[in-house]
């Protein structure tokens, strides 16, 4: 928007600007508790005493001999090894996205140029498939994996996500390509190109924005997972979130809960810098898509 | 674009969908429509640490039989669906004949499982998805009117709420809202009554786990109109202005008609996810007073004994909800497919 | 009941012979392992994966969704593993659908040093291995019992009374608490209350059910008593939220599971003045029963029906190994073994004095799943003040009729 049309009246800047902040701490307060939190131990953290205790650290102090302890840390990354999930979850979210994007592109590329009616039952039909909750999904999944023997690897694990993924990454992709002026690509055909062509030279190049908006999605979805990939992997194949619930403990057994506090803090690094990286893209991405459906 | 094309273009996608989502679809209205074969059940001594008991067990080779003579089980039509842990048609019908007035009718209704939890779910539905448009819409004008500097930092934290992992989220939330915990004791200094809890009464589980959707969703809603601020061309902005518009005007009239589709988009997400809410109610251990159709699925696959065919007339039921749900948006979406292929 | 005075008496005899179990050798084969996600469990795995090398190998998955998938990963042929680590209640859907097998011959020949009452046998035969035992008993303050001059209760009558005389002493608004998050933890409360009070589950010999009668309203009453003394969050309360309470010295009386008795005990999470005035005893009797009111569980190992029986050889004899009394004595603090080479500590005495009073086993019955998931679904609204008992337990009753006739159970 340009700044004449954005000039406004001090008292609406004050007020748009209080909102604003109040949004920002409702939406970081939790967040930065937990950070905070997650360098105490467990009875200051979750102290049935006091909630105060969390800020003082009375326990971390009584126990450790510091107002701070990176014990949580410690023990979620060495003594449980919490790297070896984190290199499945990477291993999970870095193909599932790049699967995901590019049947995704293939896939609402040819819904947004089809112009046939059934492109819009397709499309009808995706959030169909979207409706169905995945426990049911995964639940009749096991009994065919199994006997196949397809089961607790991560291909499966991948696959199942970039199909559960594709209804919103066709819808998304698709209203996308559709802001793209379609004399694009079908000026390159009758230049002589092929349509796959035509999509490679000419719509490739300037679909970045939008892939990548629909990637942090895709991302999101892979990433923060868990119906799927608490019931389909094997133990040794396990990502972050199943190993993160593990840590909660049992009815049997007490769990160690700060080490999935301190996981959780550490789980989500990588999405601050993810996030920091492609900011510029994830917002120009849909200005350039969705926003014209 | 021929056929052919479209067909070569869309077959990954098309592939993996009909692989993983519509073949379990299909094997879970199957699935829906049989129930067990009768069990033969025969009376045994069981023993363990604890000394033995007469107990019975299913008879397996009687019951084998009759498993590989028919793998499906039997067939029971729509029973499943019609049960009392589902649609409860029986029930239902009894209750309105019999019942006192509306009143008695409605507590009746509310005694079954599945009226219950689509009462709670559709209240959940209808409050989260606008307020969370809303809000969306009010945070992208705020942030939007921010210097550009601030505005990275500013997204990147309003992001927060979605990327945090919902199973952690809702415990440390569900932590904070105890009565010793941060959010809860300062609630109860402000109402000034130090009995006020935020899990025990109905009505106040309800509230929260609401107000924790709106937290988790606004995001969502947020970065999607905000991109959509950006295309507002600043022309038409510009020449509202010099016709004298006020800004509420010109956000009225100028803005808000250029994020409709957008908003299309988002209330189409927005209902089928807040329909199928689930992770809140667990997270947040609030199954006694709020459970949805989501909610019962789980219960069903988690028990000892696992209830598939009731989970798989729950899900097509969810499924039969969403679609209804969503039939409004999506008449106004097969205008603007037509407007546009003309 | 006196199984742990006879688990005492055959622990020598079975410290004599364990030195037969020094190396495994285990001719080969492959184990595979399923089984639920916990410290004792990962110590007997470990003690069967010592067995590896040599043509054996041995995999574990412990996870928690370990029951979602036990019977579709047995269903495969081959099975996806060799054997499960089960319960009492999840071993009843592998028995339902003739997943596991027979151990008779195995035991026979490899487990001659086991506990006679280690085997779970059904109709005759040994279907399971136990290694463990838990059940929820009662743990109170002997501080705060001194301060109101009452002695340790020994039914939940007396529960009530001591409670109150602590509200009314003004120690603590509510000093009671036990694991009644709303689902599985609530219907566990009530089975062991309705069990304490004399009920029946089912008909005789038939899936149909009958709870809707006076054990019920009674064991339904005593819990919403019970309640008034505990925090109004009750029902989100599990077993985390109970054990925190307790270490944080704001409940002086509470039923809990034996199993959390060490953790609690130990010096981590809670003052000097709460672990040491932290007592265990039997889960008190209700309503002049004389069983406590509550149930007895197991752990134990299955055999997979669907592999071959090299594998399944392979597998049984790891876990001999893993329950030699050498292996155990050295691991004898984790839980309450039921296996010879354990002695008991402190931390089970209340297991112990439970069992020893003759409490109950959880039913391993074909349809009491079923039950329990009704149960946890419909007694919350009860014990809120929204119905009465017996609405509460007719719609427990009609959900579980449901299940049960889609399950086949009942026609």
């Amino acid at each position: 928007m340009a700044s004449a049309a954005n000039r406004r009246a001090p008292a609406l800047v004050v007020l748009s600007t209080v909102l604003v902040l109040l949004w920002l701490v409702i939406a970081a307060f939790p967040f930065l508790w937990t950070l905070w939190g997650s360098f105490k131990v467990q009875g200051d953290f979750f102290s049935r005493a006091d909630w105060m205790n969390a800020i003082w650290g009375t326990h971390t102090i009584a126990q450790t001999g510091n107002a701070f302890t990176a014990q949580g840390y410690y023990g979620a990354w060495v003594q449980e090894g919490f790297w070896r999930a984190a290199l499945n979850t990477g291993i999970v979210v870095f193909f599932t996205v790049i699967i995901s994007l590019t049947f995704g592109t293939l896939g609402g590329y040819a819904l947004a140029r089809s112009g046939y009616r059934y492109a819009f039952w397709l499309l009808m039909l995706a959030l169909v498939f979207r409706a169905m909750p995945h426990i049911t999904l995964v639940s009749g999944y096991l009994m065919p994996f199994f006997q196949w023997n397809l089961w607790g690897h991560l291909p499966t694990a991948i696959i199942v996500l970039v199909a559960i993924n594709q209804p919103f990454t066709l819808w998304m992709l698709h209203s996308f390509f559709l802001n793209i002026p379609k004399d694009l690509d079908e000026s390159a055909m009758v230049d002589g190109c092929t349509r796959f062509q035509s999509f490679w030279h000419v719509i490739v190049p300037v679909m970045w924005p939008g892939v990548i908006t629909t990637g942090l999605f895709s991302f999101l979805l892979a990433y923060n997972d868990f119906a799927v990939t608490a019931m389909l992997l094997s133990r040794e194949n396990q990502t972050m979130v199943p190993q993160i619930a593990s840590f909660l403990g049992s009815t049997y057994e007490e769990g160690n809960v700060m080490f999935a506090v301190a996981a959780v803090v550490s789980a989500t690094a990588p999405l601050f810098v993810l996030i920091l990286f492609f900011q510029r893209q994830i917002v120009s991405g849909l200005t350039a898509g969705a926003v014209k459906g | 674009m021929p056929h052919r094309t479209f067909l070569w273009f869309i077959l990954p996608s098309l592939l993996a969908m009909v692989l993983f989502i519509a073949l379990p679809i299909g094997s879970v209205i199957v699935q829906s429509l049989y129930v067990e074969h009768p069990q033969v059940m025969v009376e045994s001594e069981s023993c363990g640490p604890f000394g033995c008991t007469s107990a019975t067990t299913v008879d397996q080779a009687a019951t084998r039989a009759l498993r590989e003579a028919h793998p499906l089980g039997r067939f029971n039509g729509l029973g499943t669906y019609l049960d009392r842990n589902h649609l409860a048609t029986t029930e239902v019908s009894a209750a309105w004949q019999t019942a006192t007035g509306p009143g008695d009718f409605v507590s009746r209704l509310m005694n079954l499982p599945f009226y219950k939890a689509l009462a709670f779910t559709l209240t959940y539905t209808f409050v989260v998805t606008p307020v969370v448009i809303l809000a969306g819409l009010a945070i992208a004008l705020g942030v939007n009117g921010l210097p550009r500097l601030l505005r990275g930092p500013t997204i990147f934290v309003s992001l927060l709420p979605m990327i945090v992992t919902p199973l952690i989220g809702s415990l440390i939330l569900f932590w904070m809202i105890d009565a010793d915990g941060i959010i809860g004791a300062t609630l109860q200094r402000i109402a000034g009554d130090p009995d006020l809890s935020l899990k025990a009464s109905p009505a106040l589980t309800w509230l929260t786990v609401i107000l924790y959707g709106i937290w988790h969703q606004a995001p969502f809603a947020f970065i999607v109109f905000y991109a959509g601020l950006q295309t507002v061309p600043s022309e038409t902005l510009e020449a509202a202005q010099i016709d004298g518009a006020s800004r509420w005007q010109r956000i009225r009239y100028v803005v808000v008609p250029y994020m409709a589709p957008l908003a299309v988009f988002v209330t189409l997400i927005q209902l089928m996810d807040n329909f199928r809410v689930f992770e809140a109610i667990v997270g947040l251990s609030a199954a006694a007073n709020a459970t949805s159709l989501s909610y019962f699925i789980y219960s069903d696959l988690n028990g000892d004994t696992q209830q598939f065919g009731s989970a798989a007339a729950t899900s097509m039921l969810t499924i039969l909800g969403v679609a209804i749900l969503l039939t409004p948006v999506l008449i106004r979406t097969w205008r603007d497919f037509n407007r546009k292929r003309v | 009941m006196t199984f742990f005075r006879l688990a005492g008496l055959t622990t020598a005899a079975a410290l004599a012979s364990s030195a037969a179990w020094a190396g495994c050798d285990i001719p080969g084969g492959d184990v595979r392992v399923l089984g639920n996600d916990y410290g004792s469990i990962q110590t007997l795995v470990a003690g069967a994966e010592a067995c590896a090398g040599d043509g054996v190998t041995v995999s574990a998955n412990l996870t928690t969704e370990h029951q979602s998938l036990q019977v579709a990963a047995l269903t495969a042929d081959p099975a996806q593993y060799t054997a499960a680590v089960v319960a009492n209640s999840s071993i009843v859907p592998l028995l339902n659908n003739d997943l596991i097998r027979s151990l008779d011959d195995m035991v026979a020949q490899y487990g001659q040093d086991l506990n006679r009452n280690q085997m779970i046998t059904i109709d005759g035969h040994v279907m399971a291995v136990a290694f463990q035992a838990n059940a929820q008993h009662l743990f109170y303050r002997s501080d705060i019992l001194e301060q109101v001059g009452l002695p340790v209760p020994t039914t939940y009558e007396e529960v009530l009374t001591a409670a109150q005389a602590i509200r009314d002493a003004g120690i603590m608004q509510y000093p009671f608490a036990m694991n009644t998050k709303v689902g599985w933890n609530l219907a566990e409360e009530f089975v062991n209350m309705y069990l304490g009070e004399g009920g029946q589950f089912f008909e005789p010999g038939s899936a149909r059910v009958s709870i809707n009668n006076a054990q019920g309203v009674a064991a339904l009453t005593m819990l919403r008593s019970l309640m008034a003394y505990s925090n109004p969050d009750f029902l989100t309360f599990d077993s985390n939220a109970t054990q925190a309470l307790w270490e944080s010295g704001q409940i002086a009386l509470a039923t809990l599971w034996g199993s959390r008795a060490a953790g609690i005990l130990d010096d981590e999470g809670s003052t000097e003045e709460i672990t040491s005035h932290t007592m265990l005893a039997a889960a008190p009797t209700v309503g002049g029963g004389s069983i406590p009111a509550s149930t007895l569980w197991w752990d134990g190992i299955t055999i997979a029906a669907h592999v071959p029986d090299a594998d399944a050889e392979a597998s049984f004899r790891a876990f001999m190994h893993a329950m030699s009394a050498d292996y155990i004595a050295a691991h004898n603090n984790e839980t309450v073994w039921l296996a010879p080479g354990y002695t008991p500590t402190p931390a089970a005495q209340g297991v112990f004095a439970t069992a020893n009073a003759g409490a109950l086993p959880y039913p391993m019955l074909p349809y009491m799943g079923l039950l329990h998931t009704a149960l946890g679904d419909n007694l919350s609204e009860f014990l809120q003040g929204q119905e009465s008992a017996e609405q509460a337990l007719a719609d427990a009753e009609a959900a579980y009729t449901t299940a049960a006739r889609a399950q086949g159970f009942l026609e």
